[in-house]
């Protein structure tokens, strides 16, 4: 186990012992290894950088280190900044787990129900890539969950790149019961009144975070944006059932030519994904 | 904790001198270890150690059916740090175990027949290198075909040498053409709830120089557990000892002996302490969970709504082996009508073996899979009726004196109907208001997605009853010893404390009979005699009326000196704070005096009157008690996504006598939060008979935010003559009433009719308005 105190450090280390998996809050990693699921030859702890504990602005963006913790983003000041995130962090576990597990866990674990992430890819983050030599590249958020583009041997995310939109941004989150929970289905909508656009992702369906393009190009033609951002009643539904048709299509046509229904569970999923897009939508607008 | 019920704990906690420390019978005596568990310094069976100890692990089948061709142990054998390595062939004596009924074995030999039977077990020098030799044991399988469906083990070859039929139950009583104008039928399934000790399974096995064994761990039933482990390494029981440690949470029967017996057969194999903690996972393979039940039902009433006749069919899934599965099925057939005057019942009951993951003992098992069906039914003939869900329940409540369907007559306290009339007279909790600081109140929690112009409210009712002790024949006894020395008294019992207060209320019960404050209750083994399973209510009625026994024997002893030398009979001397006063006045003296320095024993034990087996037909007097309570549910549904949130639920029991408020209260808000979990969340779920999900993260349990606000409103103190205090088990009914009435609500605010537990979120959806 070694701590450095800096990103280049960390990846100095990693370059050193190519075997050592990085550690940030260890709330998924820890549980894989106390399972004997993972026996990592050696760790390279990330919690003495404490360049990439906190955030800074940059051109219109917040630079967010990707050691935050999902309670340090849970917080007022924060939510001020990037309203959707924070209300994702403050969604994603028991504040044990939030205390220790962090934004760039949550990327690098990539897993399906990880509830930063449908909120990344409406935002349509960038990563930025540390590099051995000091080296650093960009990659869109949706790239690196995608499998599109990988993190290479020695690299590690350092910061995560965010738009400061200053407008309503809302997650909403579907669970099992009313303490914390893995989401069923949980909706990440944002709204970019400089480009007149509504931005939505559709999280823990799928492997990774789902956007319906149409229906976000379809329902931002319908808002009159310099109207208080007014919108008739019906499209909220009507979008609602479009994000949902397109994250959950229907089955195409039996053999025969019968139509055939989705299974009750997925019908299910379905009716949920539309609930909370178009209550997404109808917060956002309000 | 509810307002009234914090009220009645003040109380009770300030009624005596507020100087002495609270003590006798009624009062909020505090548990002695709480403050020891909540501080974290509680020696649970995980933090034992012994100098030179080895660890164990379990191989457990990955299949839930398959025959063994053959296992391969040469590979774990050689591996470094290994110290043995045992499978079948190492067992000495009965190669089977099994609670009730032996068809267990302790490491299967030819087939496998559920996920999680164990194969081997390894002892090592560390508890890493004993689960990677565990895993190098190689066992060649033939997978056979799992039999998942209880309604096709009938059909199915046997799984096991005893057939798949573990128990029929054809309960007639009564007149078989009977029949009403009114008649509802239903079809209820209930999942497969895991009792989901927080600590799971641990324990140490150390040898002894005679060749014996003792075995350090926490169970629930040490000389049941002994006598199991004797026969199977083959020892005469003296040999084997069972010390049980302090047991992290039961509410079942939590000790998974496929992990004890290894245990054992280790320590004796390579002669040095072995250890094991179970994983979450092996705790969710290993222990046994509630039964899986499917129910037909069909309710005939007259036009008033007064019950004609119920048919029902009961098929509970035992999953491979036969375990309490009988006595499960006994309970549930017994109460399949609920606690309502039913004059013609035809109740067809069966416990089928299937090669899903074993049913056993969890509270209220059997009872609290019927009270969701015919609670549900009930409901539907409301419905149909037009008539008040509470309402019509009244019309039809049992009461003392009213025989059950299994030809007993009810002679135990049943206020049902005043149970039922409290709940619903009890004023409605509030609206949530539709302000952002409220939000939390939704449905789906804080940072949920919650709307509340979705939210609908719902009420619903429910009313179950449990039996208290063992039944059908059960020989139930308990020995206790009572030692006073030194104005100090010590209680020798081995009712095991598992979180129900046994040892905080033998105290109360020794204060009380000797005037003695200072009572210690000494650590439980087999050196002592049996006391039995602790559950139902057992140790409050068998083990408490064995301590006050040998208390009022010891005070005879105590007295008989003085009342001898003033000529007057003992029952005229009392004791109270320590002192001793005749009824006259003229003797005063201490107890510590009247001692004089010697040393009384007493021991004494407590058999209740017998019960008999039901018969062919499901007769008999098979209960010693019953216990009941009424539950009014309130809950919250977003009806496009189908959360629910209980809101509250009011409950009114039938508890005998309260011995201790704040322990009584506890339990009852335990057991309630149980029946939430059963209700909407919790389920074990298995694919083709492997269990998915083993973990606590996919078998969700209630969490603070779930459990919703307890009122009790009111706690009818009628005692039960029979019972030593006249208190009743109190653990059990609400986990068996609650869930029932959570469904009875969720119908009433959605029209959906609910007929699954746990609740799935799509039940619970109201579409096409």
């Amino acid at each position: 186990m070694t701590l450095p105190t800096t990103l280049d450090e960390a990846v100095a280390a990693l370059a050193a012992m190519p075997a050592a998996v990085p550690v940030a809050g260890g709330t998924d990693l820890m549980a894989a290894v106390n399972s004997g699921q993972l026996r990592p030859a050696a760790l390279v702890g990330l919690g003495r950088i404490s360049e990439i504990r906190g955030w800074q602005y940059l051109d219109g963006h917040a630079l967010l280190g990707a050691g935050l913790t999902h309670a340090r983003m849970g917080r007022p000041d924060f939510a001020a900044l990037i309203p959707a995130l924070a209300a994702s962090a403050r969604a994603a576990g028991p504040p044990q787990i939030r205390n220790a597990g962090t934004l760039g866990g949550n990327i690098a674990s990539a897993s399906p129900t990880g509830d930063a992430l449908p909120v990344l890819a409406a935002l349509e983050a960038t990563l930025i890539i540390a590099g051995p030599g000091g080296a650093r590249r960009e990659i869109p958020v949706s790239h690196l969950l995608a499998g599109m583009e990988m993190l290479r041997a020695g690299e590690l995310i350092g910061f995560v790149r965010v738009p400061l939109l200053h407008a309503p941004q809302v997650f909403l989150k579907a669970t099992g019961r009313t303490g914390p929970g893995r989401a069923l289905a949980s909706v990440a909508l944002v709204l970019d009144p400089a480009r007149r656009g509504v931005r939505c992702a559709v999280g823990a369906i799928a492997p990774m975070p789902l956007r319906p393009l149409e229906a976000e190009e379809w329902v931002a033609r319908l808002i009159d944006w310099d109207n208080n951002r007014a919108i008739v009643p019906e499209a909220l539904s009507a979008f609602g059932e479009y994000v949902a048709a397109a994250c959950i299509p229907d089955p195409g046509p039996a053999e025969d030519g019968s139509a055939q229904q989705l299974p009750p569970a997925v019908l299910h999923l379905r009716r949920t994904v539309a609930a909370l897009a178009r209550r997404a939508l109808g917060r956002a607008l309000s | 904790m509810s307002n009234e019920a914090a009220t009645a704990t003040t109380a009770a906690e300030a009624a005596p001198a507020p100087e002495p420390i609270p003590h006798g019978l009624g009062v909020a005596l505090p548990a002695a270890d709480a403050r020891a568990k909540t501080e974290g310094t509680f020696p649970y069976a995980a933090d034992l150690w012994a100098e030179g100890l080895l660890w164990a692990a379990v191989l457990r089948s990955p299949h839930p059916h398959a025959r063994i061709v053959s296992i391969d142990t040469s590979h774990a054998r050689e591996m470094p740090g290994v110290r043995a390595v045992v499978t079948h062939e190492d067992v000495p004596g009965s190669p089977v175990h099994g609670r009730g009924n032996a068809d267990r074995p302790v490491f299967a030999s030819d087939v496998v027949r559920h996920h999680g039977e164990p194969i081997a077990a390894v002892a090592a020098d560390h508890p890493d290198t004993a689960r990677m030799a565990a895993a190098a044991v190689i066992v060649e399988y033939e997978v056979l075909e799992p039999v998942t469906d209880p309604e096709q083990a009938f059909e199915a070859e046997p799984l096991h040498p005893d057939g798949n039929l573990i128990r029929h139950i054809p309960l007639r009583h009564g007149d078989p053409d009977a029949a009403g104008e009114i008649v509802v039928e239903g079809q209820y399934r209930i999942g497969r709830q895991d009792p989901a000790p927080i600590g799971a399974e641990a324990g140490l096995a150390v040898p002894r120089p005679d060749g014996g064994v003792e075995l350090y761990v926490a169970s629930t039933d040490p000389h049941t557990d002994r006598d199991t482990a004797a026969a199977c390494y083959g020892l005469e029981p003296e040999r084997v000892k069972v010390v049980v440690t302090g047991v992290p949470g039961a509410t079942a029967d939590r000790e998974d002996q496929g992990f004890q017996l290894p245990l054992g057969l280790l320590a004796l194999k390579t002669g040095c302490p072995v250890k094991l903690t179970a994983t979450r996972e092996e705790s969710f393979l290993g222990h046994v969970h509630r039964h899986p039940t499917l129910l037909r039902y069909r309710h005939h009433a007259d036009a008033e709504g007064k019950l004609v006749k119920v048919e029902a069919q009961i098929l509970l899934d035992g999953g491979a082996y036969a375990d309490t599965s009988s006595e499960a099925l006994a309970a549930a057939v017994s109460f399949a009508c609920g606690p309502y005057v039913v004059p013609n019942a035809f109740i067809e009951g069966w416990a089928v073996r299937t090669n899903n993951p074993p049913s056993g003992h969890v509270r209220g098992e059997g009872a609290m899979q019927v009270c969701a069906a015919y609670e549900a039914q009930m409901d539907k003939l409301a419905k149909k009726l037009g008539v008040d869900p509470a309402e019509l329940r009244l019309r039809n409540v049992l009461a003392t004196g009213d025989v059950l369907p299994t030809g007993q007559t009810v002679t135990c306290p049943a206020p049902v109907a005043e149970l039922l009339q409290a709940v619903r007279d009890v004023p409605l909790p509030a609206l949530p208001k539709d302000t952002p600081e409220d939000e939390w109140l939704l449905p789906g929690g804080p940072e949920g997605a919650g709307e509340p112009g979705a939210v609908r409210r719902g009420v619903g009712y429910g009313v179950g009853m449990v039996h208290m002790l063992g039944a059908e024949g059960t020989d139930e006894v308990s020995t206790a010893t009572v030692r006073v020395q030194d104005g100090v008294a010590t209680v020798l019992c081995a009712a095991v404390e598992t979180g129900q207060g046994f040892t905080t209320l033998a105290r109360q019960i020794v204060q009380d009979t000797l005037g003695i404050d200072e009572v210690h209750v000494a650590p439980v083994d087999t050196d002592q005699p049996p006391a039995g399973p602790g559950c139902r209510g057992r140790h409050t009625w068998v083990s408490g009326g064995a301590v006050e026994r040998a208390a009022k024997m010891v005070r005879t002893q105590l007295l008989q000196p003085l009342a001898h030398k003033f000529g007057m009979s003992t029952e005229l001397l009392q004791i109270t704070d320590g002192k001793i006063t005749s009824y006259d006045g003229v003797l005063s003296t201490t107890v510590t005096e009247a001692m004089d320095g010697k040393e009384l024993w007493a021991t004494a034990q407590c058999r209740p009157h017998p019960t008999e087996p039901l018969d062919e037909t499901g007769q008999g007097d098979a209960f010693v008690g019953l216990a009941f309570c009424a539950i009014r549910a309130v809950v919250d549904v977003d009806i496009e996504l189908g959360s629910v949130r209980v809101v509250e639920l009011a409950l009114a029991q039938d508890v005998g006598r309260v011995l201790n408020p704040t322990q009584l209260v506890a339990r009852i808000e335990g057991g309630v939060t149980q029946g939430v979990g059963i209700a909407l969340t919790e389920n074990l779920r298995s694919a083709r008979g492997v269990i998915r999900h083993p973990d606590l993260t996919g078998y969700a349990l209630p969490t603070a935010l779930d459990a919703p606000e307890i009122r009790i409103v009111k706690l009818v103190e009628e005692r039960d003559v029979v019972a030593p205090f006249g208190a009743k088990s109190v653990s059990a009914v609400p986990v068996v009433t609650s869930p029932a009435a959570i469904a009875s609500a969720v119908r009433a605010a959605t029209g959906r009719p609910v007929n699954r537990l746990p609740i799935r979120p799509q039940a619970a959806v109201v579409t096409g308005q």
